[in-house]
Order: structure tokens, then sequence, then C-alpha cells
């Protein structure tokens, strides 16, 4: 299982784990398994559309996935997936 | 949650981000707020940070990086804190969260907003996202 990391804002969401193991074969896959596992979450994450949100930035490894290949980027066994928000306001 | 919620923060604390507000200013000067959430939620450092909006919308919008969150975050570990919330500046507007403030606004965050009004920093206000993201909710600062 891959290991996805939780930023702060988000961690009340999974019982305070700053680390959550997800089942997926890509990043679109363990984002799902995420927000099963923790349905609250989700609509910090996704918008009403079922997209992932504009501030919402997912590294595999140190690569930003939008380099790799987007949601479908593959994950190993072993991949370790960051998620980061970007902060943004007016 | 309006009468329960509460952001203790020193007064040092708060003069620093008012000093970021009207060194940014005219534009949005931004930052992070690092301490802890042990009944209460207290501020005990600020990690300021450049806004790295384009210099035509600096103005009115602010960003921070993932790389500048995670500096942030490296930050708050070293010093055995918390990263707790978002401090940005309203050059010559009202210190209220903006719709633009609300769609990108995190969960749990305290969201401190400054009015600089002709490069003064006149007052603080701080507010966190409610559970639906449907709007803001002030929480009252107590400076310590």
């Amino acid at each position: 299982m891959a290991i996805l990391k939780i930023p702060t804002p988000l961690r009340s969401y999974t019982n305070s784990q700053a680390e959550v193991s997800v089942r997926g074969a890509n990043v679109a896959e363990a984002m799902g398994d995420l927000v099963e596992k923790f349905p609250t979450l989700k609509p910090h994450l996704y918008n009403n559309d079922g997209n992932l949100r504009p501030f919402v930035n997912l590294f595999v490894g140190e690569n930003n996935i939008k380099d790799l290949q987007g949601l479908e980027t593959p994950l190993d066994e072993n991949a370790r997936v960051i998620l980061i928000p970007s902060i943004a306001g007016g | 949650m309006a009468n329960k919620v509460m952001l203790k923060i020193s007064k040092d604390a708060l003069t620093q981000i008012h000093a970021h507000g009207e060194q940014a200013y005219p534009d949005e000067g931004a930052g992070f707020l690092l301490g802890m959430e042990n009944g209460s939620r207290d501020v005990q450092a600020i990690f300021p940070l450049t806004n790295s909006r384009e210099d035509s919308a600096r103005h009115n919008r602010y960003l921070i990086t993932p790389n500048d969150y995670l500096k942030a975050e490296l930050e708050a570990e070293r010093l055995g804190l918390s990263l707790i919330g978002v401090f940005h500046s309203h050059p010559d507007h009202p210190n209220r969260p903006s719709e633009f403030d609300r769609d990108w606004a995190q969960p749990f965050f305290s969201y401190v907003i400054t009015s600089v009004q002709s490069g003064k920093a006149i007052e603080s206000r701080s507010w966190r996202l409610s559970e639906d993201r449907s709007q803001f909710i002030e929480e009252r600062i107590q400076i310590n």
C-alpha cells in the first residue's frame, strides 16, 4: 500500500493521522481510497462536480503529479504521496 | 461555535503581523501562524512569507506555494509547534474574508485578516471556515 501524507489542516478528518496507508494503482485510486476511508474529508478535497479543488497539490516522491501523468500517475507498493495545499486568498 | 472559539496571540506576534502587512502594502502580505491547540488555540510564532502571486494581482490576492508550505511545516516541527492558521492583509479594504478567501480556505485553520489603510495596519480579526464550507465564522482574538 502507498503512504499518503496529510497536511495539518486536514488531520482532524483522519483521526489526527499524519500519514495514511491507501490502496490504488494510481493517484486517482489512492485519493478515492482516502476519501472512502475518511468521508468527511471529501468536500474539502473535491468540488461538487467531483474534481479536485484547485488548491490540492499532489506529489509522488518529490515530483508534482502535474509533471508526471496527473491523476493517472501509477503508484507502486512503496510509493509516498504527499498532499500539500496551495494557500491562497484575496 | 462563534462564541466558543478563540485565538490567543501575543502582542508581539500581532505586532509582527501588522508590520508584515505594512511592509507589503499596497500588496497583500501573508504567512503562517504557528502554535498549539491544547484546549485553546495559541499562536506562539509567525512565519511571514513572500506573496507568490504575479505582480498585477498582488494588490488583492495572495498565494503561498507548496514549497513555502513545506518550509513553514518544517519550521513548525523544529519549534515543536504546528501550523494552526494563516494571516494576510487587506490593503485599503475591511478585514472581512472575501468569497475568494472562502473558496480557497482550508478547514481547521484560523485566518487572521488585517486591514491596512493607507499603509497603516488598523485592526485584525480572525475567522474559521464552517464545516460545510458555506461561510467563515469569526473567532475572538485574545491578545496576551
